[in-house]
């Protein structure tokens, strides 16, 4: 299981979640070419990310489109209330350093490190999560919910769809946590931790666009 | 309990969809009693339900494209002998079951028969060609497949169980809103694209990742076969549309589902949003299919014209420059909406210009095939009537984009011909040339010549006789998705499309004999050699069928024609390199995980259709736990001894001596 040998054979991919062998002949010719798995695998979740950035820019164009479609309802003016938003966006990002120094726990070994950094990134992420949905209950509650207006349908999906994405977040994080504890740093464990680390930071690129596009050109006086 | 479903929506009065049932019901029987009463269960699942070699999936691409097909091509028999027959008259299809027909042979036919070949084709040859062992995400390669065919079994489950979208292959709203269809087939529409669309962006994501990332030594981008640079721009393009369509198609779903207010006609819905998010996608997805067609072209036309490619560095380039351009030209498929007569011009100029580097394509196989010798075998005849009838419809492709023109023909005939000319002329002619050209790499034997090439002019004569009327009746104002009509002078010419319809379906049936027949002769169609073609790309290097790892030793790569040059040497010397020193390869294990998450996909989507909420959540935690199952297996892989591997590769290199003496140099 040593980490350091793990190459797609002969620049071939021995699969996403393989672990390398200890055949250190056969690996010779093949550590001269080929990236290391570890590279392969981010490099594809990139492209995923890409992917979903791409899905949330079909959503936001949506919203431009609609966001003067109010239909007599309240516009972003009448709902906005920025000290939350403002809290959410600090939980976030906050969630995402401590996200970071799981990595480098994860990197040195060092459970407490690891353990501690990553449940602070659930309660942060978690937080957030009831934050975006107490805002959302709220504003069903004044009847401004997705089905009031174009407007309000396109706000609902926008936000909801990155408060989703968080979610399942930080049903991977538990996930994660779990794997390590009954695992150990194996490498393809790091390599999955990677992606998770990857998959957060966009999170927190997408919330700072939301962040900008819909909360603070929303309350923009007119 | 069950949400919507009652028996009620189990169509017992129509007759034609109950003795359809009853046939696929004791066909899909039959097949399953003689797959347990023979044993062969255990290899089913070994080798093909549970593999994750990227050659059986892309076999099991091919088989789903293939089946869909015969399903799709029904629908079209169907359509077609419905308008030869319904002047002044209702016909023998009900309208609400004819709307249901069209609209699943345009989704049956894109997605999942299209889109599958395509995919399985990829698959299959990519890694082969780059010299690799295997995709970049082996599993991730398994779940994709699954997917898509969870969508294919949602969309047939819909024949027998309730109903399917009567909106046509796109749902336009306000139609496909709750309002004006509030019946589940919409549901089952959009629940079977989300699916296999899910599935279909991670093959996206594997082959990109694949062919950027995992290749042979030596293989830089300039070395790559003409296929893997269409395969990596198809991909592109998946990984870029793929994500608009689930968008698009969710905001659907939140409208009908949730009470939104995306494309209804009330509280500031715009459907016209609708038609430029769609076809942001519906556009590049052409392209999607076509590409890889494309590519296939490019190797069946250089291998059986003895020659390389004519302007491999402009193939390369035409083929990047349709990438981008193909997402430029989407509003072309509705100008009549009003965006006015600038935006118009513009789009209509994008799309003549997207005609330049097909072109260039186009021009490139013809000075392929000049000075060459011309091999007339099965692949090439699709490749020849490629060329000529993507070349007709390209040039009405050209003239829809005009758009006074398009004013005029928008929605009718017209456009169903033009379509049709370049989606089956340009993919389904590309996957039938790849589908003989590499089915002895596949399966270690060739198909029947000559049954092959009688399906081929039974198929092209086909086309003909089926849609040039079809243009005809466009310019005399018939529009498309007609259940009757009222005039007589559209009749003759709708009776002999519907003859053409006939003529396809003998080019089908001798495609199906041909392929018995072929199996039950394989022996004496036997290629031992794994190169029957004379060809010129790696994958002929490797025996047929590959073995698992496809290389013993990996390649090495000098050139384009990475084993034409290799080959070429041999002739001279009239022998092959020595034998190289043979190692354990390492290669993933089976995994079950995309099979049983496509289970729970599948049940996950019927209680979404049905509005069974307990089943949905039940399915859901089914699919994470498979992860969470798939995610702690401990060991990923297994070693191939050096024995096998030499064992392999030995017999192959002495079929091959034995057959150096045959081969001519081509000097």
């Amino acid at each position: 299981m040593s980490a350091g040998t793990e190459v797609y054979p002969g620049g071939v991919a021995g699969g996403g979640l393989a672990l390398g062998g200890g055949h250190a002949a056969a690996l010779t010719e093949e550590l001269a070419h080929g990236p290391s798995k570890r590279i392969v695998v981010a490099y594809g979740f990139w492209i995923f990310l890409i992917s979903d950035i791409i899905l949330f820019s079909a959503l936001f164009a949506t919203y431009a489109v609609l966001t003067d479609a109010t239909a007599g309802g309240p516009s972003g003016r009448d709902l906005f209330e920025l000290p939350t938003v403002a809290v959410e966006t600090a939980c976030l990002l906050l969630s995402t350093v401590f996200c970071g120094f799981a990595g480098i726990g994860a990197q040195a070994r060092r459970n407490g490190m690891y353990y501690s950094a990553m449940a602070a990134t659930f309660v942060l992420g978690a937080t957030f999560v009831a934050i975006e949905l107490h805002e959302f209950a709220t504003m069903i509650h004044e009847g401004a919910g997705p089905g009031r207006s174009a407007f309000l349908s396109a706000f609902f999906a926008l936000v909801g769809c990155h408060g989703l994405h968080v979610s399942a977040g930080l049903l991977w994080l538990l996930t994660m946590m779990a794997q390590v504890y009954a695992k150990g740093y194996r490498a393809d464990i790091r390599r999955r931790l990677l992606c998770f680390a990857l998959f957060w930071h966009t999170l927190d690129i997408i919330w700072v666009a939301l962040f900008s596009l819909v909360y603070l050109v929303g309350v923009a006086p007119k | 309990m069950w949400g919507k479903l009652s028996w009620e929506a189990v169509p017992f009065h129509e007759p034609i969809v109950m003795v359809t049932s009853a046939v696929v019901a004791i066909a899909i029987t039959a097949v399953l009693a003689w797959v347990i009463v023979k044993g062969h269960l255990p290899y089913l699942w070994k080798e093909w339900l549970s593999s994750v070699d990227h050659k059986r999936i892309g076999v099991m691409y091919v088989v789903l494209g293939l089946v869909m097909l015969l399903r799709g091509f029904a629908d079209a028999i169907l359509m077609r002998s419905q308008q030869a027959v319904a002047l002044g008259s209702a016909g023998f299809l009900p309208p609400e079951h004819y709307n249901q027909i069209f609209s699943a042979h345009g989704t049956i036919m894109i997605f999942f028969v299209a889109m599958p070949l395509v995919i399985g084709l990829m698959n299959f040859v990519v890694p082969l060609q780059l010299g690799a062992r295997d995709v970049a995400f082996p599993v991730l390669n398994s779940v994709g497949f699954w997917l898509t065919a969870t969508g294919a079994l949602l969309v047939n489950i819909s024949l027998f169980v309730g109903e399917f979208a009567r909106t046509g292959w796109l749902p336009y709203p306000p139609l496909s809103e709750l309002a004006y269809s509030p019946g589940v087939g919409v549901d089952y529409y959009l629940w079977a694209l989300q699916i296999s669309g899910a599935g279909t962006l991670l093959s996206g994501v594997n082959l990109v990742t694949t062919v950027l990332k995992v290749r042979a030594p030596g293989m830089n981008y300039l070395h790559m076969p003409i296929f893997c640079w269409t395969t990596l721009a198809s991909n592109l393009l998946i990984v870029a549309a793929f994500p608009i369509l689930t968008a698009t198609l969710a905001m659907l779903l939140l409208d009908r589902y949730l009470g939104f207010h995306f494309f209804t006609n009330e509280a500031g819905g715009n459907p016209m949003m609708f038609m430029n998010l769609i076809w942001a996608w519906g556009h590049p997805e052409v392209y999607i299919l076509v590409l890889p067609a494309f590519g296939i072209f490019s190797e069946v036309f250089a291998t059986f014209s003895g020659k390389p490619l004519f302007g491999y560095r402009s193939m390369v380039a035409a083929t990047m420059g349709i990438c981008i351009l193909s997402f430029m030209v989407w509003l072309h498929h509705f100008f009549t909406m009003g965006a006015g007569a600038d935006v118009n011009a513009i789009f209509g100029i994008a799309t003549m210009i997207i005609a330049v580097p097909t072109g260039v394509k186009i021009y490139n196989w013809l000075f392929t095939m000049y000075s060459g010798r011309v091999v007339f075998a099965t692949p090439m005849l699709w490749a020849l009537g490629f060329v000529v009838t993507f070349v007709i419809g390209g040039i009405t492709g050209v003239l829809l984009a005009v758009p006074p023109a398009d004013f005029v023909l928008h929605n009718s005939l017209f456009l169903v011909a033009h379509f049709h000319n370049v989606i089956i002329g340009g993919v389904v002619f590309g996957v039938f040339a790849g589908y003989e050209y590499w089915f002895p790499k596949a399966f270690g034997f060739r198909l029947h010549e000559g049954l092959g090439k009688a399906a081929f002019w039974f198929w092209i004569v086909g086309f003909y006789v089926a849609f040039t009327p079809l243009y005809a009746l466009g310019l005399m104002g018939m529009t498309r998705r007609m259940q009757h009509y009222n005039v007589p002078e559209w009749q003759p010419w709708l009776l002999v499309a519907a003859g053409g319809a006939a003529l396809i379906g003998i080019g089908v049936a001798l495609q199906v004999v041909q392929l018995v027949w072929s199996i039950r002769h394989r022996e004496a169609l036997r290629d031992v050699t794994g190169d029957p073609w004379n060809g010129r790309t790696l994958e002929w290097m490797t025996p047929s069928p590959p073995p698992m790892f496809n290389y013993a030793v990996m390649p090495d790569v000098e050139g384009v024609e990475a084993y034409w040059m290799r080959k070429q040497s041999a002739i001279e010397r009239q022998a092959l390199r020595p034998e190289p020193e043979y190692h354990d390869i390492h290669m993933p294990r089976n995994s079950s995980a995309g099979f049983i998450c496509a289970i729970f996909a599948a049940t996950m989507g019927f209680a979404l259709i049905w509005h069974i909420w307990w089943l949905v959540a039940l399915a859901f935690v089914g699919a994470w736990g498979v992860f969470v199952v798939a995610a702690w297996r401990d060991e990923h892989e297994e070693a191939i001894p050096a024995a096998t591997v030499a064992s392999v590769d030995r017999a192959n290199r002495a079929a091959r001596e034995a057959a150096l003496p045959t081969l001519r140099s081509a000097s």
